[in-house]
């Protein structure tokens, strides 16, 4: 291997080049990957709850992974749906939630999540209808559950007893049948990020029920990251 | 013993008679990484595709989940497939298969032989050198990511799933690159020219485990796209089974690696056993090459349980059978024990090498013998026997066989009496000695300070009321950092530094060699010194929340992994410096070594000795005026080496 | 391992010279003795009564004795080694007096070498005697014992609690108060405890750090732990298994009180969740979740895989 040294110069730049040019692409292309978060904290004013719409869909219908679960959130400022889980809300701030539930419903894998606990008065609205407890083998069983383990609270949503279920989100409340689900609780003190989940074996096709979507940030995953206003 | 005497002349392997010229291919249908990588690019969409044909109309395999295991398993395994066909590892057998003489390709001196199959153990080494490193740079550069995260303790820059992902990828690449570290490079070009011998025993093997070697790297790879794997490199079921299509990457990629270890692991034993040369009593073989054939026990005798194990795991993904799913009939007891069966005495393929180089380096800068030799073989293979006995330890709080604990524990214990073997040789060879600092002495000398801790705190981990607080712990972690990385890295360190010389005849710059020792060395124990503190007070093994308090400790270890990735630095800068930029011819035997290494030319001809050396003596006998000499590597009288004709040289055994 | 390096002479050159050897292995073990006795004292008086997981309950009070004895034992270890590998690598390094030892000395000390491997042994088997010991009296060491345990504590008045892991958060079920699940955990003072752990779905591991217990929770095993509380206060429960996405978040605390208030929190409780315990599957030791829904169709059995049937501890649908 006779080259001269300006050779041999070259071509090791050439290659450490362009393996530091795949690291860093592969790199950033990996940790983009992430969904956006939506802001509801920005010029949020002391003393003022957030208003936080969601929905939940049965499958998403498009994309990668059009047959996934998921749930969306409506940007407050453009009032768009935003296929995402994460959430930027305020610090020690009532936050009411609203979603809007399009999903068929199914017994739970442990009926203790059925309880509704950790919101304000430890109770639920559903289509305007006052709760604490949804018994998941009657009725339309329980769709999704919002759950933040860490804070303890816990919110069943009822599912849909329609055959005509919307299957492309995000889905309009003027046209596909859907529940109403109302409730608040009151972010705590300590700003950090949170972990949120669904607690239904709802990710059909994986064992347990408990794979694909339902191991998924912006799925039926995401994080509440409580930030200073 | 050896018998393999025969002058060059005599075929060698499945060389035709040199009469008759060996057919070759016109350069242009010559194979090499390229073609490897055509083929397994059409592997890989052949099987997607097939997948797709079998399995997609079945609403079990693909329909709900969205996802195709079959398809991704099939374009894993036929990707694996036409990487090899395409490199040319599968030309011989297929050549047989069909009745036919294979086409042997030329000996080719260019530098094009390190991008193609080739049998020269030598290449071979040279090769899975740079596979090491690039394995252990990016598995590296996923710790640098894991440490980022755990910057804050609940504020997650990288995200929960991304890390999670990245833990096991990086975990199951170390691992991986780690298994095939020191045997892979240094065991595959030294063995056969510190016994003696002209080549390995199976040539086209020892070349295949390479190739699937980098198959396996690039298997490994494949999961990051396909959505990463949440198990970790343990990889429990059922979490296994549930995981999406990244598992099947880990499967497959184990599955390959392991198939390539157990291969090496085959010819590395039967090299030693058959190729030693006249001479080369069982006494007199190098402590080194006595760690490589217990480390090769190990390859072939506990790797089988793995490709097994990953096997069933890919059926439950893809045929949907229930191994390790207890409502189906299954058990994900069955997963942890094949697993750890194999793990643990992995857990010592990756330490018997280190101390076979700290062993064998020792005598040359201490100018003495190695101490108490015996010792040294006794503890190896005392390590590699009881290594199978002891996998229950990773499993004390798991329930399954509780009563057997007692036993376990002892077991456990036990082998820290061979491993202590290897201190009494170590230490015993520095007592009284004529110590020089020399690069790789360093990094010798740090493996004994590092792998110290690391032992001591494996006893602690096989005491059950202890490893009640500390198994799966950050404690756990640090323990088998300290032992990996600080044992078996600076032993392979060592061993680069000091054997550079010989396989490039050049010489790496010294001062710069020492700046890497220090910095790698404060650096490793400023990383994961703080790990036993924090898995003491309760951080849990691959999380990403941690209680506030621990925030500092956490920090202190990031910043320290970042500049312990900054030291490889310098290695790399004084690498492509000294060696490749601007090369420093090395002396031919710059540390004064006595091995028989040493005593062929440099760089070491393609047959490695003219003549099969006649061994007299251990090559340890250091400051002995007296000794035999290591042995007799005369040449013939020069009429004899000059009638023998060139041509002959050039064909691969 | 550094007791057995002067147990025997030192071994003495061969090479003639005329200044003869200092007496290095007599200096080694003194200074090695003086500074084992001094850093076992420090760390036994200083950090011992500190050390993890503290001294909460019977099983943490024991790993943390336990703890103690191996760093006891471990630091005169380390520091021999440390001792020996500073003496040598500074009288020993070229350039300094005194003269390499050759000849057969060099290649290996019999007395030296069957010293190291019997003090090896001892000290090896001695900790192994002693683990046991440890193991087996106070009753599994807070570790999981699997469903049938052997070592058992031999207080009369047990209370068991039951730990249900599943992807991602712990509940808890007391069948002796009518087998309510709640996610908070709390533990009456003074009392031995028997830790249930099971799970609906993957292996997690339940651990209770300032309790000292660790015990893996794994799918259709009932995998008991005990211990006996000493101290009232905040524990935290994390999971050491790693369970999938959310295994970094699947944290909590417990609560070690008074009897009394124990009492009262477990019927206030008990009444509270009185509503959703009836729906609740029997109490049982572990749960079948079923293998259509609540597998979420893995298994291609022909059945829908919605259908209200068997879910959580064969509970027949009640439509």
């Amino acid at each position: 291997m006779r080259m001269a040294r300006s050779t041999r110069i070259a071509l090791v730049a050439v290659v450490l080049g362009i393996a530091t040019g795949l690291i860093v692409f592969v790199g950033m292309a990996y940790v983009r990957t992430s969904p956006p978060t939506v802001d509801f904290a920005t010029g949020h004013r002391a003393g003022q709850a957030v208003n936080v719409h969601m929905q939940t869909v049965g499958t998403y219908g498009k994309g990668t992974h059009p047959t996934w679960v998921s749930y969306l959130i409506q940007d407050p400022k453009t009032g768009r749906w935003v296929h995402t889980t994460l959430l930027d809300v305020p610090a020690d701030t009532r936050v009411n939630f609203t979603i809007y539930q399009f999903d068929s419903g199914s017994p739970l894998r442990n009926q203790q999540v059925g309880l509704v606990q950790g919101t304000i008065g430890g109770k639920m609205s559903v289509n305007g209808k006052s709760l604490r407890l949804l018994n998941s083998y009657s009725n339309a069983g329980v769709a999704h559950t919002f759950s933040i383990p860490t804070l303890g609270v816990n919110v069943p949503l009822l599912g849909v007893s329609s055959p005509n279920l919307c299957g492309v989100a995000p889905c309009s409340t003027a046209r596909w049948p859907h529940n109403v689900v109302r409730f608040s609780f009151v972010t705590p003190k300590a700003v950090g990020q949170y972990a949120w989940q669904c607690f239904v074996p709802c990710g059909a096709g994986w064992l347990y029920g408990n794979g694909g979507p339902m191991q998924t940030i912006g799925y039926m995953d995401g994080l509440l990251k409580v930030v200073q206003a | 013993m050896a018998i393999d005497t025969t002058a060059p002349e005599a075929p060698l392997g499945a060389a035709p008679p040199p009469a008759a010229p060996a057919p070759h291919r016109p350069v242009w249908l010559q194979q090499n990484v390229l073609t490897a990588i055509v083929l397994a690019v059409a592997g890989f969409a052949l099987g997607h595709w097939a997948g797709n044909r079998i399995a997609g109309g079945y609403p079990n395999v693909a329909g709900a989940s969205g996802e195709n295991e079959v398809a991704i398993c099939l374009s894993l395994g036929l990707g694996v497939l036409g990487w090899l066909l395409g490199i040319g590892a599968l030309n011989y057998p297929i050549a047989k298969m069909f009745g036919r003489e294979a086409i042997q390709e030329p000996y080719n001196p260019s530098w094009t032989r390190f991008f193609k199959f080739s049998t020269d153990h030598k290449v071979v080494g040279v090769q899975y050198f740079f596979g090491v490193i690039t394995f252990f740079f990016t598995a590296g550069l996923l710790a640098m990511a894991i440490r980022t995260e755990l910057l804050y303790p609940t504020n997650h820059l990288i995200g929960p799933g991304t890390y999670i992902e990245i833990v096991g990828e990086h975990g199951t690449m170390m691992m991986m690159m780690a298994s095939s570290a020191v045997v892979g490079p240094l065991g595959n070009y030294l063995v056969p020219l510190m016994i003696g011998a002209r080549r390995t025993a199976f040539p086209r093997i020892e070349a295949t485990s390479f190739w699937l070697f980098t198959a396996g790297y690039l298997v490994i790879l494949t999961a990051l796209p396909f959505g990463g794997f949440p198990t970790g490199w343990t990889g429990y079921a059922p979490l296994q089974t549930q995981a999406s299509g990244g598992m099947d990457s880990y499967l497959v990629g184990f599955a390959v690696i392991g198939l390539g270890m157990i291969l090496a692991g085959f010819n590395l034993i039967a090299t030693i056993i058959h190729y030693r040369a006249p001479g080369m009593t069982w006494a007199r073989v190098p402590v080194f090459v006595w760690s490589i054939l217990a480390t090769s026990a190990l390859l072939a005798l506990a790797t089988p349980t793995l490709v097994t194990a990953g096997l069933f795991g890919i059926l439950d993904r893809t045929a949907q059978t229930a191994f390790y799913v207890n409502e189906r009939g299954g058990s994900s007891f069955l997963w942890e024990n094949l697993f750890w069966f194999f793990g643990h005495p992995e857990v010592y393929i990756m330490a018997l090498p280190g101390f076979g180089i700290v062993a064998e380096i020792l005598p040359v800068f201490t100018r003495k013998p190695v101490f108490a030799y015996r010792v040294a073989t006794a503890g190896m293979f005392g390590v590699a026997l009881l290594s199978f006995f002891v996998w229950q330890h990773h499993l004390f709080q798991s329930g399954i066989n509780p009563d057997m604990r007692p036993l376990y524990m002892l077991t456990t214990e036990l082998i820290s009496i061979p491993t202590g073997f290897i201190y009494l040789v170590t230490l015993g060879t520095l007592w009284r000695a004529r110590i020089r600092f020399e690069v790789p002495m360093l990094f010798a000398l740090g493996m004994l300070f590092n792998f110290l801790i690391g032992g001591v705190t494996g006893v602690f981990l096989s005491d059950v009321p202890v490893d009640v607080t500390v198994h799966g712990s950050f404690f756990v972690m640090a323990h088998f950092h300290y032992t990996i990385m600080g044992g078996l890295i600076f032993a392979l360190f060592a061993g680069i530094y000091y054997w550079t010389p010989k396989v490039t005849g050049r010489q790496f710059d010294q001062r710069l060699g020492k700046i890497h020792f220090w910095c790698m060395f404060v650096f490793f124990n400023c990383t994961f010194f703080p790990l036993f503190i924090l898995g003491l007070l309760g951080m849990p093994r691959r999380v990403f929340t941690y209680a506030a308090n621990l925030q500092f400790l956490n920090d202190f270890s990031s910043v320290s992994a970042y500049l312990l990735g900054t030291s490889f630095l310098i290695f790399v800068a004084n690498f492509i410096w000294t060696i490749v930029i601007e090369p420093r011819p090395a002396p031919a035997n710059p540390w004064g070594s006595l091995g028989l290494e040493w005593q062929t030319p440099t760089p070491v001809p393609y047959y490695n000795f003219e003549r099969i050396p006649v061994v007299m003596n251990d090559p340890y006998h250091y400051a002995e005026a007296d000794a035999d000499p290591v042995a007799d590597i005369s040449l013939p009288p020069p009429a004899v080496a000059m009638n023998r004709p060139p041509a002959a040289q050039a064909i691969e055994p | 391992m550094a007791e057995t390096n002067g147990s025997s002479s030192p071994p003495t050159g061969t090479t003639g010279s005329g200044t003869p050897e200092p007496p290095h292995a007599k200096r080694m073990i003194t200074f090695w003795l003086i500074i084992s006795l001094v850093v076992d004292v420090l760390y036994y008086t200083l950090a011992g009564p500190h050390m993890p997981p503290g001294d909460m309950t019977s099983a943490a009070s024991g790993a943390q004795f336990d703890l103690n004895i191996l760093m006891i034992c471990a630091l005169p270890v380390i520091l021999g080694v440390w001792t020996y590998l500073g003496y040598a690598l500074y009288n020993f390094r070229e350039g300094r007096p005194g003269t390499l030892l050759t000849g057969p000395m060099a290649h290996g000390n019999f007395r030296l070498q069957v010293g190291w491997m019997v003090g090896t042994t001892v000290l090896v088997l001695g900790l192994f005697v002693f683990g046991t010991a440890e193991l087996i009296i106070p009753a599994g060491a807070g570790g999981g014992e699997g469903p049938d345990p052997i070592w058992t504590p031999t207080s009369h008045t047990v209370l068991p609690i039951q730990v249900i892991g599943q992807q991602w958060k712990w509940t808890y079920r007391y069948p002796t108060y009518g087998g309510f699940e709640t996610t908070s955990l709390v533990i009456p003072d003074n009392t031995t405890i028997a830790f249930h752990v099971t799970s609906l779905d993957v292996i997690h591991d339940f651990w209770a750090y300032q309790l000292g217990i660790k015990a893996d929770a794994n799918p259709q095993q009932d995998n008991v732990a005990f211990t006996t509380t000493h101290q009232l206060g905040q524990f935290t429960v994390r999971c050491d298994e790693l369970c999938g996405l959310w295994h970094g978040a699947m944290y909590g605390f417990g609560h070690v009180v008074t009897k009394a208030a124990f009492a009262a929190w477990a019927t206030r409780t008990e009444a509270q969740l009185a509503a959703n315990t009836k729906l609740l599957p029997p109490f049982q030791w572990t749960y079948v979740p079923d293998a259509n829904g609540a597998d979420g169709g893995y298994y291609p059995d022909n059945v829908d895989p919605y259908s209200k049937v068997e879910i959580y501890g064969a509970q027949k649908a009640k439509v």
